[in-house]
C-alpha cells in the first residue's frame, strides 16, 4: 500500500496560511475589497506624488519636529522637512522595489523552477539542495549581502531583494510543476506527440499561474518589508531618496518628543502590506475554487 | 418506543436548506435504509442523528434517539449516547482513521471509554475485535491505516464502532469507495454483526442494489425531503413516485445489461 | 527509519559544502580583492603583493577555498583582517547574545502562536477569535524594526521600566542584568514570530477541525478537548513543525535588525559591520557558522517530523 502524498508541502502552506479572517465567500470578498482599498489608497498617494507634493522634499519648510498643523500636516522631521511630503515620495519607492522585486523573482524564480523540474534528477536534487538552504537565509540577509557587492541604490535594492525572493518561487514553481507533469493529461499530451515547450506554455505555465500569482502578491508585501529594513539599516536608497525605513531610522530617536515622525512610516508600511496580503487571498478565491475553502 | 424518532427534522447551512421537515422512525432491531443521490440529504440526516452536523449547519425539529432529544442539546449530554447507543461507519475509512495512530489503538479507545476495560483486558478485547471483521492477524493490530487496504480499513472502521456494543448502527455510504472485489465482503461482514448482535441498522446509499439486500423498509429521499417509504419490496416493484420509479428503472436495466452479458441463476433482489 | 537517518546525514554534510561553495563565491564577487581591507590608499606594489600572500589572494581561486575549507575542518575561523582579532571568540561572544536572543523568542513565539492559533480557529464566530485572526494579519505587515521603536517608546522611554538598548559589558555575569537588556529585544521579536507562526497554527487547528478522524473519535462519545489532544495534536503538529524549523533558522541572523535598534553586539551586527569593512574572514565566519545552525535546525525539523509521521519516511526533504 503506497502512503499517501503528503498533503502540502510547506510552500504551499505559506499561502494557505496567510489567509486571513475570511471563513466564507462573502467574508472572502469583503477581505477583497479592503485590500484594493488599503493598496489603492498608496498607489493613488505615490501617483499623485509624481505631480504634485505638499513642499518639495528638501525644502527645510518649516522649524524642526513640529507636531502635525495645518501648514504641515504631519508635522516636520528632525531638519524641518515636511513629513507627509517625505511619506508620499516614500510610497513611490515602496511601490517600486515591491513590484519590481516580485516581478524580478517571478521571472528569474519561474524560469529557474521550470528548469529544474524538467532537469535530469541528480541537477534536480543538486539545485534544490541550494534552493534549500538559500531559502534559509532571510531575505533580508541576502539582499545585505547583494547590496554590498552593488553599492546601495534603488536599482540594487530591487534586484537583491529579487534574487533572494526567486529562490522561494523557484522552489514553489518546481513543486506545482513536477504536480502537473505527473497528471495524465500530461502523460497524454506528451503521447501524442506535444514536444516540451509545447507542454510548458499550454499545460504547466496555465495550471501552476494562479497559485505563482498569490505567491507574487505575498512576495510583494515581502519585499516592501524588505526594502524598509535595507533603508532602515542604511542600505537602501540614498538620501534625498525618502525610504519609509530610513524615515523611521531618523525618527527613532526623538520618538519621545515628536512621535508621529515614527509612527506614520510604520503605519504606511503595515497599511500597504495588509492591503496587499488582502489582495492576494481575495485572488485566491477567484483563481484557486479548489483548495479547501470549506471552513 | 422506537430507538430512533426523527420529526420534521430540517438542516440549514446559512441561508440554504439542506433537509426539510423529514419524519422517520426506527424500533429497536430494524433495518432502515435511506436512499437518494448525492446531495439529497441522507447523509446530513444521519449525522444529525448522533448531533454530530458539522459548525455550519444548524438543524431545528427534533430527533429522539432512545428517548434522549438530540435536536439542540449540549453536546455532553449526547456523549453518552454515542457508543453505547448509537454509532456511525463512515464512507472513506482512510481519512476517517488517524492517520498516525496504530490501528489498535484506535479501537481500544472506545473499549476504554465505554467498557472501562484497562492493560491485558483491554488487549484482549481489541484482538477479539480484530478477529470479529476478520482480521485476526496480529500485524493488523499494530500497522498504521496507510498500511492497510481499503476494504481492511473499513473493516477496522467497522470494528471501531461496534467496540462499544451500540444498538443501533449507521452505515453512511460504507462500501462505496471500496473496489468492488471487497464490497462484498464488507456487506457480507456487516449483514452478520448486525443479525448476530440484534442491532438496528440505518443503512444509507445512493446504490438501490445494495441497500436492498441490507434492510425490510427503504426511505427515498431527494434535494431533502423524503419522496417515498415503505418495504423494500414494494417500493422496488410498485414505486408510487416518479423518481423512485427512475432510480428503480436504472437499477433494472444495469441488472439486465450483466444478465445478458453473463447469465447467471438466481435473480436480484 | 535508520536507513533514513543515514540518508538525511548525508545530505546535511551534502549541504554544508555547497553552501560552502556558495559562501565563498559569493564574497569573491565583492569588488575589490580581498586584501584590500589591510591595506591603506597609498600602499607601495611591495605592500600589495605582501597582503595579497598573506590572505593567499594570489592564489588560484580552487586552491583559495582548499584552503579555507581544510582550515574550517580543523576548527578554525581564520583572524579577522581589520581587528586581526581571531573570529572564533568573536564569533563565540556574539552568539552569547544572539542565541539566547533567539531562542528565547522562539520559546515565546511558540507558546503564545499556539494559544492565538488555536484560539483563533476554535472560535473563529466570536468576537475575540476575529480579533486574534486579525492580529495575526496585523503581525505580518509590520516592520519589526518599527514593533521595536514603539515597543522602546512605550516600556523605555515613557513607563521607564527596561533599558532602552544595550548589553552588559561583560556578558553574562550578571544574568538578571543581561536578561533585562534582552527582554524589550525578546518581546519585539516574539510579537511579530508569533504573528507569522499563529497562521499556520490556525490553518492546521481548522484542518483537524474538519477533518473526517476527528469526527470518528467524537463519534465514538469522545468530547472535543478530549479527540483533539489525543488526535488533533499529533496530526496537527506536522506540518507546523516544518514551518517552526524555518522561523528558527531565520531568527539567528533576521535579528540582526532588532540587533540595531537595540545596539545588541551580536551575529548580525558582526555580519553588517564586517560586510561595510570588507572583512572577509568575519563574514565567512558569521555565514558559515549561521549556515551551520540553519542546516542543523533543518535536520531536527526533518527528523522530528519522520518520528510523529511514518509515511513521510520514505522522502528525503518535506517538500520532494
Amino acid at each position: 500500500m503506497s502512503a499517501p502524498p503528503p498533503r502540502e508541502t510547506v510552500a504551499e502552506q505559506q499561502i494557505d496560511a496567510a489567509a486571513p479572517v475570511a471563513a466564507s465567500r462573502r467574508r472572502g470578498h469583503a477581505t477583497l475589497v479592503i485590500g484594493v482599498i488599503l493598496t489603492g489608497l498608496v498607489v493613488v498617494t505615490a501617483l499623485v506624488s509624481l505631480g504634485w507634493l505638499p513642499y518639495p522634499l528638501s525644502d527645510i519648510s518649516g522649524g524642526r519636529l513640529e507636531s502635525p498643523n495645518p501648514a504641515h500636516v504631519l508635522g516636520t522631521d528632525r531638519l524641518g522637512r515636511d513629513l507627509l511630503s517625505q511619506l508620499m515620495v516614500g510610497a513611490r519607492i515602496a511601490l517600486t522595489v515591491g513590484a519590481g522585486a516580485a516581478l524580478f523573482a517571478g521571472i528569474l524564480g519561474t524560469l529557474v523552477g521550470l528548469a529544474t523540474a524538467l532537469a535530469r534528477p541528480w541537477v534536480d536534487d543538486t539545485l534544490s539542495a541550494t534552493l534549500d538552504v538559500v531559502i534559509a537565509f532571510p531575505v533580508l540577509l541576502l539582499a545585505m549581502l547583494v547590496v554590498a557587492v552593488q553599492g546601495a541604490s534603488l536599482g540594487s535594492a530591487i534586484f537583491a531583494i529579487g534574487l533572494a525572493m526567486a529562490a522561494v518561487i523557484a522552489r514553489l514553481t518546481r513543486i506545482l510543476a513536477r504536480r502537473v507533469l505527473q497528471e495524465q493529461f500530461v502523460t497524454a499530451a506528451r503521447t501524442s506527440g506535444t514536444r516540451l515547450p509545447g507542454i510548458v506554455l499550454r499545460h504547466i505555465l496555465p495550471n501552476i499561474a494562479p497559485t505563482l500569482a498569490v505567491a507574487l502578491a505575498l512576495q510583494f508585501g515581502v519585499a516592501v518589508l524588505a526594502e524598509a529594513s535595507l533603508s532602515y539599516l542604511g542600505l537602501g536608497a540614498p538620501p534625498p531618496n525618502a525610504s519609509w525605513g530610513r524615515m523611521l531610522q531618523e525618527a527613532q530617536g526623538t520618538v519621545l518628543t515628536a512621535p508621529v515622525g515614527a509612527l506614520a512610516p510604520g503605519i504606511a508600511i503595515v497599511v500597504l502590506v495588509l492591503g496587499v496580503n488582502f489582495l492576494a487571498d481575495g485572488l485566491r478565491e477567484y483563481t484557486d475554487p479548489t483548495r479547501r475553502r470549506a471552513r | 418506543m422506537s430507538l430512533v424518532e426523527v420529526s420534521g427534522l430540517s438542516v440549514h447551512a446559512g441561508t440554504t436548506s439542506l433537509v426539510r421537515d423529514v419524519s422517520l422512525s426506527l424500533a429497536a432491531g430494524e433495518r432502515l435504509g435511506v436512499i437518494g443521490e448525492s446531495g439529497s440529504g441522507k447523509s446530513v440526516t444521519s449525522l444529525a442523528v448522533l448531533g454530530l452536523l458539522p459548525g455550519g449547519l444548524s438543524a431545528s425539529g427534533s430527533i429522539r434517539l432512545d428517548g434522549q432529544e438530540v435536536v439542540g442539546v449540549p453536546d455532553a449530554r449526547l456523549r453518552p449516547l454515542r457508543g453505547p447507543v448509537a454509532q456511525i461507519v463512515f464512507q472513506e475509512p482512510l481519512t476517517a482513521l488517524d492517520p498516525l495512530m496504530r490501528v489498535g489503538r484506535q479501537i481500544a479507545e472506545p473499549l476504554r471509554r465505554h467498557l472501562g476495560l484497562r492493560g491485558a483486558a483491554l488487549r484482549t478485547a481489541v484482538a477479539a475485535a480484530l478477529a470479529e471483521v476478520a482480521l485476526p492477524e496480529e500485524r493488523i493490530g499494530r500497522a498504521y491505516p496507510y498500511e492497510l487496504s481499503g476494504g481492511q480499513r473499513q473493516r477496522v472502521a467497522i470494528a471501531i464502532a461496534l467496540a462499544a456494543r451500540p444498538r443501533l448502527l449507521i452505515a453512511d455510504e460504507p462500501t462505496t469507495a471500496l473496489d468492488v472485489t471487497v464490497q462484498d465482503g464488507v456487506l457480507s461482514l456487516l449483514e452478520r454483526l448486525v443479525t448476530e448482535r440484534g442491532m438496528a441498522l440505518l443503512f444509507i446509499s445512493h446504490d438501490l442494489a445494495v441497500v436492498s439486500r441490507m434492510v425490510e423498509r427503504i426511505v427515498v429521499m431527494r434535494d431533502g425531503v423524503i419522496v417515498e417509504e415503505g418495504p423494500v419490496m414494494r417500493v422496488v416493484r410498485e414505486p408510487q413516485h416518479p423518481y423512485t420509479a427512475a432510480l428503480v428503472a436504472s437499477a433494472r436495466a444495469l441488472d439486465a445489461a450483466l444478465d445478458a452479458a453473463a447469465p447467471r441463476d438466481g435473480g436480484a433482489a | 527509519m535508520l536507513p533514513y537517518l543515514l540518508r538525511r546525514s548525508a545530505f546535511l554534510v551534502i549541504s554544508l559544502v555547497v553552501a560552502m561553495i556558495v559562501i565563498f563565491v559569493l564574497l569573491r564577487l565583492l569588488p575589490g580583492d580581498p586584501a584590500n581591507a589591510l591595506l591603506s590608499i597609498d600602499a607601495t606594489p611591495e605592500q600589495i603583493a605582501a597582503a595579497r600572500a598573506q590572505v593567499g589572494s594570489d592564489q588560484p581561486l580552487l586552491q583559495q577555498f582548499a584552503a579555507w575549507s581544510a582550515q574550517l575542518l580543523s576548527g578554525d575561523l581564520g583572524v579577522s583582517y581589520i581587528s586581526t582579532r581571531p573570529v572564533g571568540p568573536e564569533v563565540g561572544a556574539r552568539l552569547g547574545v544572539t542565541l539566547p536572543l533567539a531562542l528565547l523568542s522562539f520559546v515565546i513565539a511558540v507558546v503564545l502562536a499556539l494559544v492565538i492559533g488555536i484560539t483563533a480557529a476554535v472560535k473563529a464566530d466570536r468576537w475575540y477569535g476575529i480579533v486574534l485572526s486579525g492580529f495575526s494579519q496585523l503581525g505580518v505587515a509590520v516592520p519589526v524594526f518599527w514593533v521595536g521603536v514603539i515597543v522602546v517608546w512605550i516600556f523605555a522611554l515613557q513607563l521607564g521600566w527596561l533599558p532602552s538598548g544595550g548589553f552588559p559589558r561583560d556578558d553574562w555575569e550578571d544574568p538578571g542584568d543581561a536578561l533585562r537588556s534582552l527582554a524589550l529585544p525578546v518581546m519585539t521579536i516574539a510579537i511579530v514570530m508569533s504573528a507569522s507562526i499563529s497562521r499556520y497554527v490556525r490553518s492546521a487547528t481548522i484542518d483537524v477541525l474538519g477533518s473526517d478522524y476527528l469526527r470518528t473519535a467524537r463519534a465514538g462519545g469522545a468530547g472535543l478537548g478530549e479527540s483533539l489532544l489525543r488526535h488533533g495534536v499529533r496530526n496537527g503538529s506536522v506540518p507546523v513543525i516544518a514551518v517552526l524549523g524555518i522561523e528558527l533558522s531565520t531568527t539567528l541572523l533576521g535579528a540582526v535588525v532588532v540587533e540595531s535598534v537595540f545596539t545588541l553586539p551580536g551575529l548580525g551586527s558582526m555580519l553588517l559591520t564586517g560586510i561595510e569593512q570588507h572583512d572577509y574572514p568575519n563574514i565567512q565566519g558569521v555565514l558559515v557558522i549561521s549556515t551551520l545552525f540553519v542546516l542543523i535546525v533543518g535536520f531536527a525539523a526533518d527528523i522530528a517530523q519522520r518520528i510523529i509521521d511514518p509515511r513521510l519516511r520514505t522522502s528525503v526533504s518535506g517538500n520532494r
